[in-house]
């Protein structure tokens, strides 16, 4: 039986340049890269050096810790780069492309005839792991664990979000197959989450073998971490694992045609994008390539990979994230405002009604990257809890973590959160406290101490 | 506005470190960021942030702080020409620079000490100064009585920015509202200055006394002003209390842009008027408020002022949604308790918010331990 769950909490922020429903193709990209810095605490290991040929599918670095984890490369090329930071900190494996993309062949294979150790190892294997997360922690599962259900979200909620019904749309045995996939890791339990009057059309509604659910209320409601707070909680010792659904079609291809085929579209928005839209184009293609001939300003703005809350600040020559499906490009803001504090600000947003943005809630607004304050000490309470849509007191749990008290963490919650779950406290913050940087702290505290 | 722009950055690099005027650099950037919302743009976590920042959200209150004290200023000379004879023969306008003229000093003290004080605080820590005194150093003068001496209103704003902010951690970690506690002070220390029926009216001539209505409840004589006096305000009392007109302006604006928490405001008038309500009936014939109705405890002495500005303060108040409830209902009892069973002091508000201000952690304390406790009865749920 499918149910709908209502969530009231939350907030929409709507943004100007929303991308349109066409699809277009990126013209062609040079250079692709694979960034071990998008997987929280991994410790890589490179497997290539520079000048190695590689095919789609090989490769690049593994999980030194769990060397079964292999991360590889998204196309076939030469290895360009490889690009270290401080303390010779692994940031980038960069591939040039060849002109057609050749594959590493895992052999296509009807998932229902595979036993679940196959399916591990395929996965694993063909680079596709990394895709699967496991909550608690956010990070990637271990192939070892049996969880108590996996999750997927057929909607991103977050401003500017790409649809899935547009990205995915070409794309429903795929989908189907990375079901089937997820339905013999986890028996029991598999979860589509949809948004909440998704029409019988959608090609999410026409998925079979899978636990449909849905939700309506604004941005956390499309985040797996709110949905799983509300149908099948996490306790502690829980393991339930996360992919997201235009992961979930390319782990489907590893079955349906046998190859690590990373190609997918994304969204490219923003209020400085020329034209939003829809583009195809492949995991960590180079940023610049997909912006091209689309961005308003050369200067005074800011790229990011990923939505605005969560995503990242990326330039030009940067690569698209591992898990991002879209590009946002906003305005960067940092110039002075006289007495911006005190003026009426009729193209400010605030969740607060001390600007009037309150009395038109549909008007769109190009924001900026700008603090719009200073860090404060901590002041105005009841904020957060107006937009995280869970049994969780969120205050208090940032402060267990602050305080490094480990008892009180995950008796409030630890094990739910996610740095994603509470960007929007993040942004509604009166304190501009750092609120997505305080959650990694936890999280990183939690593994360090308890595993 | 770009010469005043040009101005900041030539002078800025003085500020910074191993500039000369080094020691100064709170200061600096305390004055920049008033003038100029600071270039920064976010690095780390959400790349888009909220246009509320702490500077917006303390003009709101005093803006909301407004109403009442143009009124308490009109007041002050309002009670002055009355208490001297010439009420006729004097003009509005008269009044109001009367008043002015009396108060304007006590705002300029207040701000001028506890800035200082803050200021040199922030300096000595290196941190940003924070804007909480914005509002702080005008709810002094406005909880204060006319008569008080200046230097009075000084050192008792000195005790509570030091005592009572800073050594705990300044802004946002002090556990009492720091404008009460400078009032607490003055009470204690000086308690001739801030009772009796001397006090309340500015430069009354000798020989003539009028006591607020609540010191009149609270002995038993014969109220002097009617219930529409003390709502629009025209009695003497503390500056900014005595309008409760005004007082609910300002709650309206605070409500409206959700500033203050109206959870608190409601549950502190409930917990006023049940326990009001409840004294109405069981009091002793002898007890001095047993003729007073439930209304016109709420409308009288600091009763609305606290619940509206003092009470709603974030830091010391609960932090819970659910302990909002329980500390406001609370205070309105204790203030109401203290006034009619307390023979020492007419008022209770004060002492009812600084005592609530210390239980707020563990009202807070006993809400989280109800959220953990149904976290784990749910783990159980699904273990089954």
């Amino acid at each position: 039986m499918s149910k709908v769950i209502k969530l009231k909490k939350g907030l929409d922020i709507k943004l100007k340049g929303e991308a349109e429903n066409v699809v277009r193709n990126v013209e062609k990209c040079n250079l692709y890269a694979l960034k071990p810095t998008d997987f929280r605490l991994l410790t890589p290991r490179l497997a290539v050096k520079v000048g190695d040929q590689v095919k789609a599918g090989d490769v690049l670095f593994i999980n030194k810790y769990r060397p079964e984890v292999k991360f590889t490369a998204p196309v076939s090329g030469t290895i360009e780069a490889v690009n270290r930071g401080e303390r010779r900190k692994l940031l980038e494996v960069v591939i040039k492309a060849d002109d057609q993309i050749q594959y590493k062949d895992f052999g296509s294979a009807d998932v229902n005839q595979l036993s679940r150790k196959e399916i591990i190892e395929k996965l694993l294997d063909s680079g596709v792991w990394p895709m699967i997360k496991q909550r608690p922690y956010d990070i990637i599962a271990n192939p070892e664990d049996m969880p108590k259900a996996i999750f997927v979200s057929g909607f991103d909620s977050a401003p500017l979000a790409p649809d899935f019904d547009v990205t995915l749309a070409d794309e429903f045995s795929a989908l189907q197959a990375g079901i089937d996939c997820l339905k013999k890791l986890c028996e029991k339990n598999v979860n589509l989450n949809l948004r909440a009057g998704t029409p019988s059309t959608s090609i999410f509604t026409k998925l079979k073998n899978v636990e449909i659910n849905y939700f309506s209320g604004p941005h956390p409601a499309g985040n797996a971490g709110i949905q799983i707070h509300h149908l099948n909680p996490i306790n502690k010792g829980d393991i339930v694992w996360v992919v997201n659904a235009m992961d979930l079609a390319i782990i489907g291809r590893i079955f349906t045609s046998g190859k690590f085929d990373a190609r997918k579209t994304i969204a490219v928005a923003g209020s400085e994008v020329e034209k939003p839209a829809y583009f195809k184009t492949i995991m960590g293609a180079q940023i610049g390539c997909i912006v091209k001939g689309n961005l308003k300003n050369q200067v005074h703005q800011r790229i990011i990979s990923g939505n605005v809350l969560t995503g990242y600040k990326v330039s030009e020559d940067n690569f698209l994230g591992y898990y991002n499906n879209m590009v946002t490009v906003i305005p960067e803001g940092d110039n002075y405002e006289f007495l911006g504090w005190a003026t009426p600000g009729f193209n400010k947003f605030s969740i607060s009604k001390t600007f009037p943005s309150f009395l038109c809630p549909n008007k769109k607004y190009a924001l900026d990257a700008n603090y719009h304050g200073e860090e404060r000490a901590f002041v105005v309470t009841g904020q957060y809890e107006k937009v995280l849509p869970m049994d969780i007191l969120p205050v208090y749990l940032l402060k267990a973590v602050l305080a490094e008290d480990l008892d009180k963490m995950e008796q409030l919650g630890m094990y739910e959160i996610a740095p994603e779950d509470m960007a929007l406290c993040e942004f509604v913050c009166t304190s501009k406290t750092p609120v997505q940087e305080i959650v990694e702290q936890g999280i990183e505290l939690m593994i360090r101490e308890l595993n | 506005m770009n010469f005043l722009r040009k101005y900041l950055d030539k002078q800025k690099p003085k500020f910074e470190k191993g500039g000369k005027l080094q020691k100064l650099h709170s200061v600096f950037t305390g004055f920049e960021s008033f003038l100029f919302v600071p270039n920064r743009t976010t690095s780390s976590g959400c790349n888009i942030r909220d246009a509320i920042d702490l500077k917006r959200t303390m003009i709101i209150v005093v803006l909301a702080l407004v109403p009442a004290l143009l009124f308490g200023i009109f007041n002050v000379g309002f009670q002055h020409f009355k208490a001297i004879g010439t009420l006729a023969d004097t003009g509005y306008i008269e009044m109001f620079f009367y008043g002015l003229w009396r108060v304007l000093p006590m705002i300029v003290v207040s701000y001028v000490v506890g800035l200082a004080i803050e200021f040199a605080a922030a300096q000595i820590r290196g941190h940003e100064i924070n804007e909480g005194f914005l509002v702080s150093g005008l709810l002094i003068p406005m909880v204060m009585p006319v008569n008080a001496p200046l230097w009075m209103v000084g050192v008792s704003t000195a005790f509570a920015v030091i005592i009572g902010k800073e050594i705990f951690g300044g802004t946002g970690m002090n556990i009492w509202n720091p404008a009460l506690l400078a009032r607490a002070f003055f009470f204690f220390s000086y308690p001739s200055m801030i009772s009796g029926d001397k006090v309340w009216i500015a430069g009354m001539p000798d020989g003539f006394s009028q006591a607020t209505p609540l010191a009149e409840a609270s002995q038993g004589i014969p109220a002097t002003y009617d219930m529409a006096s003390m709502f629009w305000g025209l009695i003497p009392g503390s500056i900014g209390e005595t309008s409760t007109f005004c007082i609910l302006l300002g709650a309206i604006l605070l409500i409206a842009t959700g500033i203050g928490s109206w959870k608190i405001m409601l549950s502190t008038f409930v917990g006023g008027y049940c326990m009001a309500l409840l004294l109405a009936y069981t009091l002793p014939e002898t007890n001095p408020y047993a003729s007073i109705t439930p209304i016109s405890h709420l409308i009288m002495g600091g009763f609305a002022f606290g619940a509206v500005f003092m009470a709603t303060d974030p830091v010391t108040s609960a932090q819970t949604e659910r302990g909002k409830w329980i500390y406001g209902f609370i205070l309105g009892v204790m203030a109401i308790l203290i006034r009619t069973l307390n023979p020492g002091y007419p008022e209770g508000m004060m002492l009812a918010i600084l005592l609530m201000n210390t239980f707020a952690p563990l009202i807070d304390w006993f809400v989280v331990q109800g959220n953990i406790k149904r976290r784990l009865k749910r783990a159980k749920q699904f273990q089954i």
